[in-house]
């Protein structure tokens, strides 16, 4: 580069003037060197991140298994009595007791399943008023007062509500989870579309694409980012209603298993099922992580510049 | 053969209250280089946008022809615009079908081969602005309007930059009408240069000279100062201008 500099300098002070194709010729390799740089700076980072991506992998785990550890000593030694927390070994033994019956692993389908369902519907009705609010402004108009009024009634209010209209069967747990991850999706939906740069749109414009496209080709993935982060929030207030759900007269799930733990004084089984909503948690966030890193891998703050 | 004519008649255009052009006049010949200089807010990017059919002219008319069909406009914006979620190659084949081997062809051109299957976020400023000129000519575009697309690079990158438009319209001519707050660029790349002040155009300056032409060309030099007193001086009415309105002048 610095060759450069002095070439030009030399160029500016030469009588008469070098042509201009003589003094950029030198300047226009020096662009296409330069250019390559962040290639270069790519390639010479990879190999530390190889050995920072074997600690990020397992650190996050170091303060967890010691605080396991730690427990379990402090339990084993009698500083603390296993009847206010049980050790973790005794929480494992609870565990492969309800695992050998079976009833560990339905409780947890059956968890898993109103979840999934709760949320596809609640997800999927948000993200499409999201949409129409968000790209009309008739629905907007409409519609987007009477939402934003819904959204601030706390959906777990309504527990008795759904408890006298659809009984005690599925149908008010589902619609609990449905009615807490459909706003997380809905606003966060507006909001990204409400952000999409301007700029781009008319870009879009300028370019020949139809409405169609432009809402597929531009408004989508611009407001994308916001919208995974509402899934994302919106999945752990799919968990935290099933726990409220699933404690009016189940007969199955994990909130049962606690429910019935309370009853039966068996700590260990109510700390297991804890245990198992944190699990639930952090599956869900992983698996909402993943999609983030392959939807978004062309933004700067998600892994890869390269396209596909 | 790319290039249409370009005419406007007394185009009027106002935001508010506030006149950008008043009563334009112009005329471009097809295949002309026309840059167009001028203080900030004399109405230059305005133009263009008219020209673009991004706005609408309050009154007046502009007419784009060529004879045997419509005439392809395409603007190419001081920021590149490129969509962050699409590789090198998609964002220059946005809203083309079909086209993936010109569109290889034309990221040659630009000099961006092997970057085509990139994210813009890998790229340095130059290569995203010749990424956007690469998806203005994939079209063939009769007229070609470029606003200001170098005022961010720093010199070198523009100087080769210039270049290169230069050599792409040397090969493919067609109708350019570039913004540019250079003076140096206007007379290295045009065939006719105008300084537009108060929403009219105060000079008129056809260039015969052949290019390329050399930066350090005395009659150039010449040019150049004659074009930076017109400015300063334009610059100065339209303070004043704005002064006597009693409004701040930016």
């Amino acid at each position: 580069m610095s060759d450069v500099l002095s070439n030009a300098s030399v160029a500016d002070k030469t009588e008469p003037p070098v042509p201009l194709e003589a003094f950029l010729a030198a300047d226009a390799f020096a662009v296409v060197a330069s250019d390559q740089s962040p290639l270069n700076v790519d390639v010479g980072i990879s190999l530390p991140v190889r050995g920072i991506a074997w600690r990020a992998l397992l650190l996050p785990w170091l303060l967890p298994v010691g605080l396991i550890a730690v427990w379990q000593g402090l339990s084993s030694s009698g500083i603390v009595s296993t009847a206010i927390v049980p050790a973790p070994i005794e929480i494992w033994r609870a565990a492969s007791q309800l695992a050998q019956r079976g009833e560990l692993k339905h409780d947890i389908l059956v968890s898993l399943r109103r979840v999934s369902i709760g949320f596809g519907i609640g997800a999927s009705t948000g993200l499409l008023l999201g949409l129409v609010v968000g790209l009309f402004v008739l629905a907007q108009e409409l519609l987007d007062r009477t939402l934003q009024m819904v959204r601030t009634i706390p959906h777990l209010a309504l527990v008795p509500l759904m408890i006298l209209w659809f009984g005690i069967g599925e149908e008010p747990r589902l619609i609990l989870v449905a009615m807490g991850t459909l706003f997380p999706v809905y606003v966060n939906t507006v909001g990204g579309i409400r952000n999409v740069d301007p700029k781009l749109i008319e870009l879009g414009q300028s370019y020949g694409l139809g409405r169609l496209a432009l809402v597929w080709s531009i408004i989508l993935p611009a407001a994308l980012q916001p919208i995974l982060v509402g899934i994302r929030y919106a999945l752990g207030v799919a968990w935290l209603t099933l726990v409220v759900g699933e404690t009016i007269a189940s007969r199955d799930g994990v909130g049962y298993l606690v429910q019935n733990a309370r009853e039966l004084l068996r700590i260990d089984v109510i700390v297991l099922a804890i245990l198992l909503y944190a699990a639930a948690g952090w599956l869900s966030d992983f698996l909402t992580r993943l999609l983030e890193q392959r939807l978004l891998r062309w933004h700067p703050n998600y892994a890869g510049h390269r396209g596909t | 053969m790319s290039g249409a004519e370009v005419k406007l008649r007394s185009v009027s255009k106002a935001f508010g209250r506030r006149v950008v052009l008043e009563g334009l006049e112009l005329s471009v010949k097809a295949r002309q280089f026309v840059s167009v200089i001028g203080p900030s807010g004399a109405g230059k990017s305005t133009l263009l946008r008219l020209l673009a059919g991004l706005e609408t002219p309050d009154r007046g008319s502009i007419e784009l022809r060529r004879t045997d069909r419509t005439p392809d406009v395409r603007i190419m914006f001081q920021e590149d615009r490129l969509l962050p979620w699409r590789s090198v190659l998609r964002n220059v084949l946005l809203g083309v079908k079909g086209r993936a081997q010109d569109a290889r062809a034309i990221l040659r051109a630009v000099g961006l081969q092997g970057r085509e299957d990139e994210f813009p976020i890998g790229l340095s400023g130059g290569q995203r602005q010749r990424v956007a000129l690469a998806r203005a000519l994939i079209h063939e575009p009769d007229v070609l309007l470029l606003d200001e697309p170098f005022g961010a690079l720093d010199a070198i990158t523009r100087a080769a930059m210039q270049l290169l438009l230069g050599q792409l319209l040397a090969a493919r001519p067609r109708t350019v009408l570039l913004v540019t707050h250079d003076v140096e660029e206007a007379l290295l790349l045009s065939d006719r240069v105008l300084l537009i002040s108060d929403g009219r155009i105060a000079r008129d300056l056809v260039l015969a000279s052949p290019r390329p032409r050399h930066r350090g060309d005395p009659k150039l030099a010449a040019l150049k100062e004659e074009l930076l007193d017109g400015l300063l001086a334009s610059e100065r009415g339209l303070s004043a201008v704005a002064r006597s309105n009693g409004r701040m002048s930016t």
